[in-house]
């Protein structure tokens, strides 16, 4: 056991230091920067530009699709590093981290040349088009149509819950193309132009006031047959590319509200007296660490498998499930500390600007977005522990002979 | 970036777990459970032929010369097969105690015997309810008091005992516990696999141990040490009390299907792995702090003490209940686990003492 770099990694460290140092701005919070606003991916497209032109871009990519065709350990060390810098990645983690994969897995060899490097610069934009207002955590229930027509195919339907589909230009899209086999059979997964007609897209507005998701409406939207991504009804097993890459890409900026919850705990004082010495705050800062730093461990021991040669995984399932519940409960805690006061939602009288209120409002969502609490633990106990599926009153049925309790 | 064992680590792990599932079954540590004897003889000297306890032993006093990473991946495998033997309490405890502080005669003399266990040691720290409190007095006229209770206390050849001089000086003591001078008694405990003592000293001879250490600092450093290896025997009885319940519950059917398959069963499951992989992680990051001795040592161990007792306590408390009735019963395995659970996250100081030196450490941090 050891935590040195290697030589040739130290000095990768040392050049995205220098370059980081010159060219980003070092952070003197540990707040999250999210994404709402124009000026916010106005900034985060130039950041983007910037460290693509520096070749600091998706590192493990091969060259030729704009990446630079180095190793995970190398994605690893500029994550550690670029986390003490004020940058904003947040807009571009789905396409990159979600669709990309896809395409290199799946994309012809022309598309990928063509579209993967403006992905990873972040010229173009994308999103990622699962979920149905009727299939969430059974989302190969879905009923988004695409029938071919010539060389194109056409869609109609309905997506939910698309982060970022405002700022995209291209979206990948699972849809039902054969409604007579069974559900997982019947899918085909396709990339999309999302600046056409046919694609119409609405903000949800979240129970924090927020507006991350999106409806997205197709009505005869076109997508020619190159966009297709593996075998017409091969989509369910794209979609898995997808989705467990999805599940890595949040694990890694997973927030945990520890960092934040520590600054707290050392710098509040309450009525003259630091809240460090109140024995409750000790114990669940104490609580709190062991499973944050149990996470950080988890992370290198997903980090060491990796560099072996290994991939990560179901086992990604476990910082979103930890994550996503200690971010909730630390924030909820923090507001009753405040007393009367945690119920005042405003940066400028609340500590830390507002954060521990913005995350009791926001939390609830981090616990659902990509995989419920529910799901992860379904994954963690049948795929990772091998414990038995549940049955299902759907198994072997038609997709059209399903019951949908709406008839 | 390494974050794993060495392949010579886990071979030494993996002939640990061959060893222990062929030497070490349910019925041999249910016949120190149903027993009045305090351990498996037969087990300990085997365990010693191995060279187990000579591990973490320079070789000039006889060991292997091996080191922490050694001792913790045997320390996994002693926890998995609820080992009825006083390993920790002769290694973790008055080994490294030695190794830490004797004058280089106690070394001469302990050690090599230790490592081939011609002497079993322990630490006798405690004096009844709470935290440490130390009223035990060494003068001219040796040491009085009493230490309740005190792990393999009743077995044991000598123990190192906390006590203070006549100013009131704290010091670490060898004590011989095998003289007219130590009166020992056998206590019941939640654990009756493992043996606990109270020990009466009326004049007993006591060489200080350690003539210019800070009493208080060595102890503690002694005991994040014990806490990481200590981290490694929960997590290996948690992964069998898992293991254990994962096998029953794909097994057992109630209305027409494996209860596993319910997902009040499995999500359950799905939370002790949770709990377990971030024990593993954080008792991880406590052996390699331990091998290089980090300066973080203390609050690694610390939160590798919290985190395994947390999952351990958690893992049997719900492999019981996954059970349903049959996990109540005196013949199922499953209280086993549960008071190994408990005893192991009460020697050593329980969670909200550990607990409080993750805050302490944090906090000073700043």
């Amino acid at each position: 056991m050891d935590f040195e770099d290697t030589p040739e990694l130290a000095v990768f460290r040392s050049e995205v230091r220098n370059w980081l140092d010159a060219n980003a701005q070092r952070r003197t919070d540990k707040l999250f920067l999210g994404m709402e606003g124009d000026q916010a991916f106005q900034e985060a497209k130039a950041w983007y530009k910037k460290k693509s032109q520096a070749g600091f871009a998706c590192l493990t990519w091969p060259r030729e699709y704009g990446g630079a065709g180095l190793t995970p350990l190398h994605e690893v060390i500029w994550t550690q590093e670029v986390e003490n810098y004020r940058t904003r990645d947040a807009h571009f983690i789905i396409g990159i981290g979600n669709c990309g994969p896809a395409i290199m897995h799946f994309a012809s060899e022309e598309a990928k040349v063509k579209l993967l490097p403006r992905m990873a610069s972040a010229e173009d934009v994308w999103c990622q088009l699962f979920s149905e207002p009727g299939a969430g955590s059974d989302v190969a229930g879905l009923r988004t149509r695409a029938e071919p027509d010539g060389d194109n195919w056409i869609l109609n339907g309905q997506k939910i819950w698309t982060s970022g589909a405002q700022y995209s230009d291209y979206g990948v899209v699972l849809t039902r193309t054969d409604p007579t086999v069974s559900k997982y059979r019947g899918l085909t997964l396709f990339m999309i132009d999302m600046r056409q007609p046919g694609v119409e897209i609405r903000p949800i507005k979240q129970m924090d006031g927020g507006q991350h998701f999106n409806e997205v409406f197709f009505n005869d939207a076109v997508v020619p047959d190159a966009y297709r991504l593996g075998d017409v009804g091969g989509g369910w097993t794209g979609a898995l590319t997808v989705l467990m890459s999805e599940r890595l890409a949040i694990s890694s900026i997973q927030p945990t509200g520890f960092p934040q919850f520590l600054e707290l705990v050392k710098s509040l004082e309450i009525n003259g007296q630091p809240i460090a010495r109140d024995p409750i705050v000790r114990e669940r800062l104490a609580t709190w660490y062991s499973q944050y730093a149990g996470l950080q461990a988890v992370n290198k021991r997903m980090i060491t498998a990796v560099a072996k040669g290994g991939i990560a995984g179901a086992e990604a399932s476990l910082g979103k499930l930890v994550g996503a519940v200690m971010n909730q409960e630390i924030a909820n805690f923090a507001c009753q500390l405040f007393g009367q006061a945690g119920i005042i939602q405003d940066d400028s009288l609340s500590p830390e600007q507002g954060h521990f209120q913005h995350s009791v409002l926001f939390s609830p969502g981090v616990r659902l977005a990509g995989g419920t609490d529910e799901v992860m633990r379904n994954i963690l106990a049948e795929q990772v522990l091998g414990l038995p599926q549940e049955p299902r009153a759907d198994k072997g049925m038609a997709f059209q002979d399903i019951p949908t309790g709406n008839s | 970036m390494n974050f794993e064992f060495s392949e010579e680590q886990l071979f030494i792990r993996d002939q640990a777990r061959n060893f222990l599932s062929q030497e070490c079954t349910a019925r041999v540590v249910r016949s120190i459970l149903d027993t009045p004897e305090p351990y498996h003889r037969a087990l300990w000297q085997k365990i010693v032929e191995l060279g187990w306890t000579a591990i973490a032993i320079p070789e000039e006093f006889g060991g292997l010369g091996l080191g922490y990473l050694e001792l913790c991946v045997v320390a996994e495998e002693l926890g998995r097969a609820l080992a009825p033997v006083p390993f920790s309490s002769s290694v973790y405890l008055a080994t490294e105690a030695i190794k830490a502080w004797g004058s280089r005669e106690q070394q001469q003399y302990y050690l090599p015997r230790l490592a081939s266990g011609e002497l079993i040691g322990t630490l006798a720290s405690s004096e009844g309810l709470g935290a440490l409190e130390v009223n035990a007095t060494v003068s001219d006229k040796g040491l009085h008091g009493e230490k309740i209770p005190v792990p393999d206390g009743d077995i044991a050849d000598f123990a190192v005992v906390v006590a203070r001089d006549e100013n009131a000086g704290m010091g670490l003591y060898l004590v011989d516990l095998t003289t007219t001078a130590v009166t020992r008694s056998a206590l019941s405990s939640m654990d009756p696999s493992r043996s606990q003592a109270r020990l009466v000293f009326d004049g007993a001879a006591a060489n200080r141990l350690g003539e210019k250490a800070d009493t208080q600092a060595a102890l503690a450093q002694l005991l994040d040490k014990a806490a990481v290896l200590f981290a490694f025997e929960q997590i290996g009885g948690g992964q069998a009390a898992m293991d254990m319940g994962m096998a029953y519950t794909k097994q057992r059917f109630a209305f027409g299907r494996p209860i596993a398959s319910f997902q009040a069963i499995k999500h359950k499951f799905a939370d002790m792995f949770v709990a377990l992989e971030l024990a593993r992680a954080n008792a991880y990051y406590g052996a390699w702090a331990m091998s290089c001795d980090a300066p973080d040592l203390p609050l690694a161990a610390a939160t590798a003490r919290v985190s395994a007792g947390d999952a351990y306590y958690q893992i049997t408390r719900e492999n019981i209940q996954a059970h349903g009735g049959m996990g109540f019963t005196w013949e199922f395995d499953c209280h086993l686990y549960y008071r190994r659970a408990q005893l192991l996250s009460g020697v050593i100081g329980t969670q909200p003492q550990w607990k409080e030196a993750i805050a302490s450490r944090l906090l000073s941090a700043a």
